[in-house]
């Protein structure tokens, strides 16, 4: 009989190093500095952790990357993990460190996770090693770069739904918005829908600036049981629903391009949480390509198939609309360091669920849902967190 | 010649031999399983929809359609390059499975999903011939 986590930890601190380009310090030093920020933000000391989980950093990998964080700092844990899910690993290594702390293995679990794609590797080799996401000898000799896997499923979603170049756009311009009121953010400039299709064609239908960035930074977290919570100085935030979907692993093998497993995981993470996507005040959604936004706003319930684009660009998903989503402004426009990327969404979710985010803080944010996708379309982890009002 | 950038070639592996050994005599082969009929592709030491371990190569018509494409207007690396803009797209064949290859032999702007597809031949080396797609006649 297994024992629901609904509610049974919470996350109490919560920090981002500086992002961007970030010269000064290389992707181990951003790890351990999130670390000891999000300590300092949960107002323990290092000592107090007995649970570390990472994702290994592509610029400066370990074979052991966890264990090595573990001993530059000098902890001991008694739960140490390197998880690896791509863009789903953060919402993935959150669930198994609640299911460790669940389980008795540890009471306080770091994750923390940090990479320098843009300043600790070239630009040819961020490329490659991004692109060996493929198939080695299905997929990668047809010479797809990682914007063209994801053309792919936008090219279909366009031909099975009538979702338009301007549709994409408009998910562009909405997280660009969130990200105008992110002092953080990395661009900050506002754009129109006809910016993003004036902007460079990469891989048909999708322009420069319906991708992502390539970043440097990292963020951690600092988890712990719900009786151990209300000890720390923050208000506790609440995970009350996880879930994940593994569909495939390679875009090829896909059984479908339009509907992706975010609809087992969103199935998952809401019977846990006993809620619905109505409930939702505030949603994260990865968004390392503008049409993956629109495939999750659809499999995860907060509008009809097909649906997404017209939902988009009637603004729902800007600020002050129906579902604010990427309220700190998304891989689109915060930062995109490669596998940690959402951490930075599950970091501002705690600020927004604190009623800490400033200038841009939701009114009356209780529910938020986080969602992350790795590989392509692949793995997702959706997970839904509350404050003490709905914990 | 040696300092040209090499595109990715396949890493050929006992399971796949024979799939890139029928490239080679330009014959496209997928496996089809004994027990209950599905064909699939990328090879497999079992069929995924009976699990049975009794899968055989069979060969192909070479006919498919596009499933889904893009125009890469930014190669993946500088060996790709010379070849931009080049269309990646994914082949349903006409025996059910999908494969991920390129359309060649037509102006990149004019390919649809839909478009009727035949699989063409290109020699990469002594070992790798690739199979790719135009479009049918």
């Amino acid at each position: 009989m297994s024992r629901s986590l609904r509610g049974r930890t919470a996350i109490v601190g919560a920090a981002d190093t500086e992002v961007g380009v970030i010269k000064h310090m290389g992707a181990t030093q951003l790890c351990i500095e999130a670390i000891l920020r999000a300590l300092a933000d949960a107002g323990i000391g290092k000592d107090e952790v007995d649970g570390l989980v990472t994702c290994n950093s592509m610029a400066e990998p370990y074979m052991y990357h966890a264990e090595t964080i573990a001993e530059y700092l000098q902890i001991f844990p008694s739960y140490c993990v390197s998880a690896g899910a791509g863009g789903g690993t953060t919402f993935t290594a959150l669930h198994q460190a609640a299911s460790a702390i669940e389980s008795g293995l540890c009471h306080t679990v770091v994750i923390a996770m940090a990479d320098s794609l843009r300043s600790g590797m070239t630009r040819e080799k961020a490329l490659a090693m991004q692109s060996s996401t493929g198939h080695p000898q299905f997929e990668r000799p047809y010479g797809p770069p990682v914007p063209g896997y994801y053309a792919l499923i936008a090219q279909a979603h366009m031909h099975e739904y009538g979702t338009t170049s301007e549709h994409l756009a408009a998910v562009a311009v909405s997280t660009r918005q969130h990200a105008m009121r992110n002092p953080a953010a990395q661009m900050r400039t506002p754009i129109t829908v006809e910016d993003v299709l004036a902007s460079r064609l990469i891989a048909d239908p999708l322009h420069l600036l319906d991708c992502s960035l390539v970043s440097d930074g990292g963020a951690a977290i600092v988890l712990t049981s719900r009786e151990r919570a209300v000890d720390f100085k923050q208000r506790p935030v609440y995970l009350l629903g996880v879930g994940e979907g593994h569909g495939h692993e390679h875009i090829s093998a896909a059984r479908s391009l339009t509907t992706s497993a975010a609809a087992d995981a969103g199935r998952r993470a809401y019977a846990m949480a006993g809620v619905g996507p109505r409930d939702i005040g505030l949603a994260q959604l990865y968004d390392c390509f503008t049409p993956v936004v629109l495939i999750e706003l659809e499999d995860l319930g907060f509008c009809a198939k097909g649906e997404a684009g017209p939902f988009v660009a009637a603004g729902h998903t800007a600020p002050g609309g129906s579902l604010p989503v990427n309220t700190h402004g998304g891989l689109l426009s915060h930062t995109h360091p490669g596998n940690p990327g959402s951490m930075f969404a599950l970091t501002e979710t705690v600020l927004q669920l604190r009623g800490q985010a400033g200038e841009r803080q939701v009114p009356k944010a209780d529910l938020a849902l986080v969602h992350a996708q790795g590989g392509i379309m692949s793995s997702h982890c959706t997970i839904i967190l509350g404050s003490e009002a709905t914990a | 010649m040696s300092d040209l950038p090499s595109k990715m070639m396949p890493p050929i592996s006992p399971e796949t031999a024979e799939y890139w050994a029928a490239c080679k005599r330009r014959e496209l082969v997928v496996q089809r399983c004994t027990s209950c009929g599905a064909h699939q592709f990328y090879p497999r030491v079992l069929c995924t929809a009976c699990s049975a371990r009794t899968v055989e190569w069979v060969g192909v018509t070479g006919r498919g359609t596009v499933r889904s494409f893009t125009v890469v207007r930014r190669a993946v690396s500088e060996a790709y390059a010379p070849e931009v803009p080049y269309v990646v797209a994914l082949i349903a064949l006409a025996e059910g499975p999908t494969m991920m290859s390129n359309v060649v032999g037509c102006a990149p702007e004019s390919v649809r999903i839909g478009m009727p597809v035949q699989v063409v031949f290109e020699d990469w080396s002594e070992t790798v011939t690739v199979p790719k797609f135009a479009p049918a006649a």
